[in-house]
């Protein structure tokens, strides 16, 4: 038998929802980013979902691209937090406050 | 018309000396203010005895374009001046007599710290005054009737740090201000209806519409706020009150420009809008029942004042009155005669008066004068002549123009001549009591006060020091002998009615009025009015004679005996008083209520504040969105995000 639509669709409302929580709470960068990736990829699974549903191929296409630039990001993304961490000592975000008045 | 290149000098002149003094004069000696000061007004002067040299009645009148000004359609109006027999009347006076009150100022006023700015000023006045008189349509006159005003109130408020003279020069601006608001109003209507200020065309117009005797129109209206710009200038009831405070000035600047020369601008006014007039009986019959009641009113004024000045600032209000009572009779040239002797007699008394103020160290109070006729001879001789010519003794100057309104006047109505009569003996008895007070008897003076004396600048002088009362030097004396010898021989000029016939051609209708009464009533009755005005002014004399030097303290018993009547006379008919109650205090009180607290407080301010303060609040609250924690920011774009979806959701999503 065949999943229906929506429940993709809240699943992936879902990890979205968790990725936006994570985001506005946690405090250390690691998580997140974690918590970006977790939103990345709840539009990802949307987007799969739909493709499927609808028999498109475009879709798809976009998810791979949403995963090439998540790739490039994470790897930026990282070589910035360990140069973070090599200055500041420290993970937490309210720390890293130097550009702030 | 002849066109005049030279006609433009005249006013410009004097211009160009304020200009040099008032720019340079801090710096200048007094010298050198001195010389530029009589150069330029002497020039203007010259000037204009070349003009009335060249002055042919044939070529009259002479006109001369300066610049365009106003052009808009069909409306034109330009800087252009203009010369007549009226114009040429009025130049010669406030030239020469300009002249010799600043000749007379350099001796009054040298010692005084504002030297350069009084010179300035006068010259200043006779720019706008001279303007006025050569202007050729009503917008140029109106702005030498504002720049006098504004001259006025300069020198009146000379001494800007006495509150009292402060005060003076502004009531003297504000009251003129509501006679030239009557003024402007008939500018606008002329504007109107005949589409021009140029007094060619604006009489040229007037002529060929009938005269208003069935009812009130257009002319009677014009009429009567030329009439209220006229009050105001030239202090007649209701707007007289300004000129008994406007003393407060420097004694030439009353000679000069309140009694000689500004305040007869609205007698030249209201002369020069003959036309108008004559085809507005009713506005003639109020110009003469003002010019009759402000006579009568001012001369009882006269009587009780104590200082010097003020009582010929009554004379002079009354005075004026007499003209305006010959312009309302249809006697223009009669109160034009009358404004030419009244500016030499009543500025020489002003000048005179002057003297002896400067000769008994700033003293203006009569009661405390007395006697100055051995100490102050040349100045005793003067006066008196002044004196005897503004009573109408013949065969001094008062006499011929005074005889003549007094006749004129009688002409249109016997009331307007018995009060005119009854005026003279008054002006008489009160002129006399000035003399008989101030030079008769013994001096009732302070003794000697020390050499410069500390409150040398407390009154009306110029801090310097004084030992018993002088005679003034020359340069103050010669004026006045000269002005005495005017006095004298002034009213010759209107023998055998050669004035009325030179400015006939101004005021053809009047003229032609004048001629049909004279036919009407015989000679006998002529000589009998004479006979009359020359007995009442005798019997003036007389009575002051009796009151004043036989029997000084018969006043005072007399005073006393007449009581509320001669505190309300004493107390100027509490006019002022009445002026505070009825017009002063409701304006300022409804001004403090209404236009400040109300609507300036109120509203305009209240706009501005609580815009601010709005905006402050709003921005108060708004601010903490904005507080630099990067996580609250993703929360609002999470929380936004959210209401959006939320929105699509419930509202669902169409195409």
């Amino acid at each position: 038998m065949e999943i229906p639509l929506s429940y993709y669709l809240v699943l992936s409302g879902i990890l979205f929802t968790c990725g936006v929580l994570g985001f506005l709470i946690k405090r250390n960068i690691i998580t997140i980013f974690m918590s970006i990736e977790l939103m990345l990829n709840g539009v990802n699974l949307s987007f799969v979902a739909y493709a499927a549903h609808w028999h498109a191929l475009s879709g798809q296409v976009f998810v791979f691209f949403v995963m090439v630039v998540a790739a490039a990001e994470s790897a930026v993304g990282l070589a910035i937090i360990i140069a973070v961490y090599r200055t500041r000592e420290t993970l937490n975000v309210d720390q890293v406050n130097l550009l702030k008045l | 018309m002849t066109p005049n290149p030279y006609l433009w000098l005249v006013p410009i002149l004097p211009l160009a000396g304020a200009a040099i003094n008032g720019f340079l004069g801090r710096r200048s000696s007094k010298t050198a203010i001195t010389a530029i000061a009589l150069v330029f007004c002497g020039a203007s002067f010259l000037l204009a005895l070349v003009l009335a040299a060249g002055f042919r009645s044939a070529s009259a009148p002479y006109y001369f374009d300066l610049a365009h000004w106003i052009r808009s359609g069909t409306f034109q109006v330009d800087f252009s001046f203009y010369l007549d027999q009226l114009s040429l009347v009025m130049l010669l006076v406030v030239t020469g007599v300009g002249f010799l009150i600043h000749i007379y100022s350099i001796g009054y006023m040298w010692e005084d710290d504002g030297f350069y700015r009084f010179m300035a000023y006068l010259n200043l006045f006779m720019f706008f005054m001279l303007t006025l008189v050569l202007a050729k349509n009503y917008l140029v006159m109106f702005i030498g009737w504002e720049g006098v005003g504004l001259a006025s109130y300069l020198l009146v408020g000379f001494w800007f740090t006495k509150n009292s003279a402060a005060s003076a020069g502004k009531k003297a601006f504000l009251v003129n201000r509501i006679g030239d608001f009557g003024f402007l109003i008939a500018l606008f209507l002329m504007i109107k209806h005949f589409g021009s200020l140029d007094f060619a065309h604006v009489f040229a117009a007037v002529r060929t519409l009938p005269a208003e005797t069935a009812g009130a129109g257009l002319l009677t209206a014009i009429g009567l706020l030329l009439m209220v710009g006229a009050a105001g200038k030239s202090a007649q009831i209701p707007l007289y009150v300004w000129l008994p405070d406007a003393m407060e000035g420097p004694t030439p600047v009353s000679a000069l420009i309140h009694a000689a020369t500004m305040v007869t601008a609205g007698v030249y006014m209201v002369s020069r809008s003959s036309a108008i007039f004559e085809r507005a009986p009713m506005a003639m019959t109020v110009v003469a029942t003002i010019g009759t009641l402000t006579a009568f009113f001012a001369a009882t004024i006269g009587i009780a004042q104590t200082d010097i000045k003020k009582v010929l600032a009554y004379s002079t209000v009354s005075q004026l009155g007499y003209m305006f009572i010959a312009c309302g009779v249809g006697a223009f040239s009669a109160g034009i005669f009358h404004l030419m002797t009244h500016a030499f007699f009543k500025g020489l008394l002003f000048l005179a008066a002057g003297s002896v103020i400067h000769g008994v160290g700033g003293e203006q109070d009569m009661r405390k004068m007395g006697g100055l006729r051995q100490s102050m001879p040349w100045t005793f001789a003067t006066m008196a002549i002044a004196t005897l010519a503004i009573t109408g003794i013949p065969p001094l100057a008062g006499f011929w123009s005074k005889d003549e309104i007094l006749w004129q006047a009688y002409g249109a109505s016997w009331i307007y001549w018995l009060i005119g009569v009854i005026t003279a003996f008054i002006t008489s008895f009160y002129m006399f009591r000035l003399m008989y007070m101030t030079f008769g008897g013994d001096y009732r003076g302070a003794s000697p006060q020390p050499a410069h004396a500390p409150d040398a600048h407390a009154h009306d002088d110029h801090g310097h020091g004084h030992g018993g009362p002088h005679e003034s030097p020359w340069v103050m004396l010669g004026p006045l002998v000269v002005l005495a010898f005017l006095s004298l021989v002034g009213g010759f000029v209107g023998y055998g009615n050669r004035f009325e016939h030179f400015l006939a051609p101004v005021f053809q209708q009047g003229a032609a009025m004048v001629e049909e009464t004279s036919s009407d009533s015989g000679k006998g009755t002529e000589t009998l009015l004479m006979g009359v005005s020359i007995s009442v002014a005798a019997l003036g004399w007389l009575l002051a004679y009796l009151l004043y030097s036989r029997r000084p303290q018969l006043p005072a018993r007399i005073a006393a005996s007449l009581g509320g009547l001669y505190q309300a006379v004493v107390h100027k008919y509490y006019i002022d008083e009445l002026y505070a109650v009825l017009f002063v205090k409701p304006l300022i009180d409804g001004s403090t209520a209404i236009l400040w607290h109300g609507v300036d407080q109120g509203v305009i301010d209240a706009t501005v504040n609580n815009t601010a303060t709005a905006a402050r609040e709003v921005s108060d609250q708004a601010r903490h969105m904005q507080s630099g924690n990067l996580r609250s920011y993703a929360g609002w774009v999470a929380a936004g995000g959210a209401v959006v979806i939320a929105y699509m959701v419930w509202m669902g999503v169409t195409h």
